[in-house]
């Protein structure tokens, strides 16, 4: 972007009166700088991730093409994109009417509010801009040294593998004891009781100290595994053990950072639109809107919220979530006693007039993520009022179709789709494989297996990085298989799957 | 402006570029992509360019929705839209997109791969007529141009400026000043001066399998010569031992029992020519197919003649493709080598199978004609 546009004075004076409304109802925002934009450059900067200094990649003109395909023909249209930086950039489309505008400058003010406070938000680099740009000029730089096909196939490489991070590792302190390392080097044997000759066999029984030997030296072996533990962090041990140039290595490590700058969106997604939505829709129908906007207002508010068969909307399910937590604090429905009240018709006009929603719902925004709030709020009733099911395909019929409308089922589905961003959980289990430097992975198989021929493909990937061979240790319908990868040769096999 | 994304938009292009490219030869003999066909763009089946992850398979994982509807009943255009497609594990690393390409790219391409001369149009003049197109609006034209929707426009936005429109009473009097008239260019537009003009034998031995290598290959010629003129009419011909001009459906599905008389369709491209293409307006392309029976030696001697006097002197080219039929005693296509086998003109090629097409259009087309 060339410098920053101002913004005309009319939507100055409607960002006044929006943020004022917005402060009032107690949300506290970064500073938000507004920049209008034509479509093509919205779809431009959409398909960037939203940063428009990004390093140069085909898949983002690959993105770009889709995006200007549907709004060409009128399938989608992205009204607003906002940026979790201090100060937050927002975007507004060009040509959108005033009421559009008002919305999305509410909604804005809600997500901006999101980010400063949600604890997922807490480590996020918010002068992600400024490292993206820098990220761009690294990899230009390697581009002209190793040519732009080597580094962009590699990048292909790293984009490939991008989502094997840990995404809760950012909150974890890992701190080793200093003092507790290493000590079998401290002395030679198993200590033993003080006590005299004679004695001696009697308090410190041969067996005893046999055995503590051979948990010793287990432990020791144990040492010995690398990784020690199981890692999640498959980029991280990549980077730190794969033999790579330094080029690469930097690609990898910019690779990563942009996907961990990505991870506390993809972990709120629900919550994150569902707050923006449900704050959008307070401040325009209580205050902002006149009488001669509202119907417009509600037309594109119906289109925001429409759901779709086989297709979950994260703005509708978040919002009417935020709203029944309201509501639910706001007559004490909530603690011991309505935990344990199985009378529906009590249940049904229980309202101890608390007068906690508010409160609660600021609770929530900002100790809570999707899978958390989920878990927590996803009730029987609200599942039932909201008409949830879950669906699946059936071989049978060839078809997607309902599966089922049972609260547990519905709600385990929801749950399922959502953890680790809902993607496979992948460990680098051994570094020295067969004792011949191979790598090996392990996927935790949690009932869904993985897509085949894409994993084929990203193992392939994987060995470039690795150059050893390289394996992953997964179930498919029921059976251990382990896939392994040398070069172009790519062997399936039965294997144990223990656990 | 010229924007960044531009250049990662031109790289990704590149990739499809290459990659259809590298699978020309199967899409052409294979003609899976002919499927799905618009104005100026087709559709390509391409192996995915995206890049692959660990994740989950599709058919297990399901998920939630919200809406009315019973256990068991269907969703419709489900997840991906594309129930049931993809079978697991078929192809490693196959994982086809369809991709948008327009002609003009793919004749392109198709030009790299097969190298392809660009062809010299007969005559310098170029033909090109004047077309008047309306473009926009001005304040002043004939009344019979007038834009009624504009003009009401503009008289209500004076009365408004001017507060003289009272919504109780909403007259709106256009003045002079608010007339508003179409107003148009006149654009050069360059005139259909090609022809192509098909023709197949439709005869029992032609079976299914020959037609469509035949539909295939009248695809690629299409795509190529319209690349190279501003505008082409196909004509298609279909014959056994008699001759009828058909439109291009028919002449893809109509299968005949009869027997087998070439010199009929020459004869109808002879007078198709001889009626509406003169040779200096036009450039004219017959191409051929047949198994290569014929009638008759009498018949070929017929069409030899037909070629000579009728056909070839005013021709850019005249191609004939003989397809292999387990019928067929492939005679055909000697006897013009042995008539022919100087003239520049006449192109013949064998074509086996559809491994082969690419091979026979490369025959066709890559004399620059």
């Amino acid at each position: 972007m060339a410098g920053l546009r101002q913004i005309p004075t009319y939507l100055r004076d409607m960002q006044e009166e929006i943020e004022a409304h917005a402060r009032a109802f107690g949300l506290d925002f970064f500073p938000i700088l507004y920049e209008v934009l034509d479509y093509k450059t919205m779809n431009e900067i959409a398909a960037y991730g939203g940063f428009p200094t990004r390093y140069p990649h085909w898949r983002f003109g690959m993105d770009y093409e889709q995006l200007a395909k549907s709004y060409e023909w009128g399938m989608s249209k992205i009204y607003e994109m906002v940026i979790n930086t201090v100060p937050a950039y927002a975007y507004l489309l060009e040509g959108n009417s005033l009421v559009d505008q008002k919305t999305v400058m509410a909604h804005v003010c809600a997500h901006v509010d999101f980010f400063k406070h949600n604890y997922f938000f807490s480590k996020t680099n918010r002068k992600m801009i400024d490292t993206m740009a820098n990220h761009a000029a690294r990899v230009r730089r390697h581009m002209a040294r190793h040519g732009q096909d080597a580094v962009e196939n590699f990048i292909d490489t790293c984009l490939s593998i991008e989502n094997l991070i840990d995404p809760m590792s950012q909150f974890i302190v890992r701190q080793r004891d200093a003092a507790a390392v290493d000590p079998d080097e401290r002395d030679e044997d198993v200590p033993r009781l003080r006590a005299k000759q004679y004695m001696d066999k009697f308090i410190n029984p041969p067996e005893y100290l046999d055995a503590q030997r051979k948990k010793r030296d287990d432990e020791k072996k144990q040492k010995k595994k690398f990784p020690e533990e199981p890692q999640r962090d498959v980029l991280r041990f990549l980077i730190d053990h794969a033999p790579l140039e330094v080029w690469q290595r930097d690609c990898l490590e910019i690779v990563r950072d942009e996907a961990y700058y990505f991870v506390p969106q993809a972990m709120t997604k629900i919550m994150n639109e569902g707050w923006a939505t449900y704050w959008h829709s307070k401040i325009m129908t209580e205050k902002a809107a006149s009488s001669a906007e509202i119907i417009d207002y509600a037309d594109a508010a119906a289109g925001i919220l429409a759901t779709a068969p086989g297709r979950l909307n994260p703005y509708k399910l978040g919002v009417e979530l935020y709203r029944n937590i309201e509501d639910r604090w706001n007559r004490g429905q909530f603690g011991k006693e309505w935990a344990e009240c199985d009378s529906m018709d009590q249940k049904r006009n229980w309202d101890r007039r608390t007068g906690l929603g508010k409160k609660k719902l600021f609770e929530v925004r900002k100790l809570y993520n999707d899978i958390t709030f989920i878990d927590e709020f996803f009730t029987l009733e609200f599942c039932v009022e909201q008409k949830f099911y879950s669906f699946g395909f059936s071989e049978r019929s060839g078809n997607w179709e309902i599966m089922s409308r049972e609260f547990k089922k519905v709600k385990d589905q929801l749950l399922r789709g959502l953890t680790n961003r809902g993607q496979p959980f992948i460990h680098v289990v051994d570094g020295n494989h067969e004792n011949r430097s191979e790598l090996l992975l392990r996927h935790a198989h949690e009932g869904v297996d993985l897509d085949l021929s894409q994993a084929k493909d990203t193992l392939r990937n994987l060995y470039k990085v690795w150059t050893r061979p390289v394996s992953i240790l997964t179930k498919l319908e029921g059976k251990g298989k382990l896939l392994r990868c040398e070069g172009d040769n790519l062997t399936e096999k039965s294997a144990d799957y223990p656990g | 402006m010229s924007q960044r994304i531009d250049l990662d938009h031109g790289r990704f292009r590149q990739i499809i570029r290459g990659k259809i490219k590298q699978h020309l030869r199967k899409y052409i003999s294979q003609g899976e992509m002919i499927a799905r066909k618009g104005n100026d763009k087709v559709a390509i089946p391409l192996p995915s360019v995206d890049i692959p992850h660990f994740k989950f398979g599709d058919k297990q994982s399901g998920g939630v929705g919200q809406g009315e509807g019973q256990p068991g009943d269907p969703l419709g255009q489900g997840k991906d839209g594309k129930p049931g497609a993809g079978e697991a594990g078929d192809r490693p690393g196959e994982h086809l997109t369809d991709i948008e390409v327009s002609l003009q790219e793919l004749a392109e391409i198709m030009s790299e791969e097969l190298a392809l001369p660009r062809i010299l149009p007969k005559g310098t003049e170029k033909i090109v007529s004047l077309k008047d197109k309306y473009t926009g609006i001005r304040s002043t034209g004939p009344e019979s141009l007038r834009h009624f929707r504009r003009t009401f426009k503009q008289a209500l936005r004076r009365q408004i400026s001017t507060s003289t429109y009272d919504p109780k009473n909403p007259v709106i009097v256009p003045i002079r000043d608010d007339k508003r008239y179409r107003s148009w260019k006149t654009l050069p537009e360059p005139q259909a001066n090609a022809v192509i003009i098909y023709m197949m034998d439709v005869s029992g031995s032609m079976g299914d399998e020959q037609k469509e290598i035949v539909r295939i290959e009248s695809f690629w010629i299409d795509t190529w010569l319209r690349s190279q003129y501003h505008g082409i009419e196909s004509r298609y011909i279909i014959h056994d031992a008699m001759a009828k001009e058909v439109d291009r459906d028919t002449f893809f599905k109509t299968r005949e029992s009869g027997g087998t008389m070439i010199s009929s369709a020459y004869k109808l491209c002879a007078k198709m020519i001889e009626d509406e293409y003169p040779p200096d307006l036009w450039n004219i392309y017959p191409f051929h197919f047949s198994d290569g029976d014929n009638w008759s030696v009498d018949d070929t001697v017929t069409c030899v003649e037909l070629l000579k006097t009728k056909i070839l002197p005013f021709v850019n080219l005249f191609a004939y493709g003989q397809v292999e039929s387990p019928y067929g005693s492939g005679q055909f296509i000697k006897d013009l080598g042995e008539h022919f086998d100087e003239d520049e003109r006449v192109v013949t090629s064998e074509i086996k199978g559809k491994d082969a097409i690419m091979d026979s259009i490369k025959d066709f087309l890559g004399k620059g004609k």
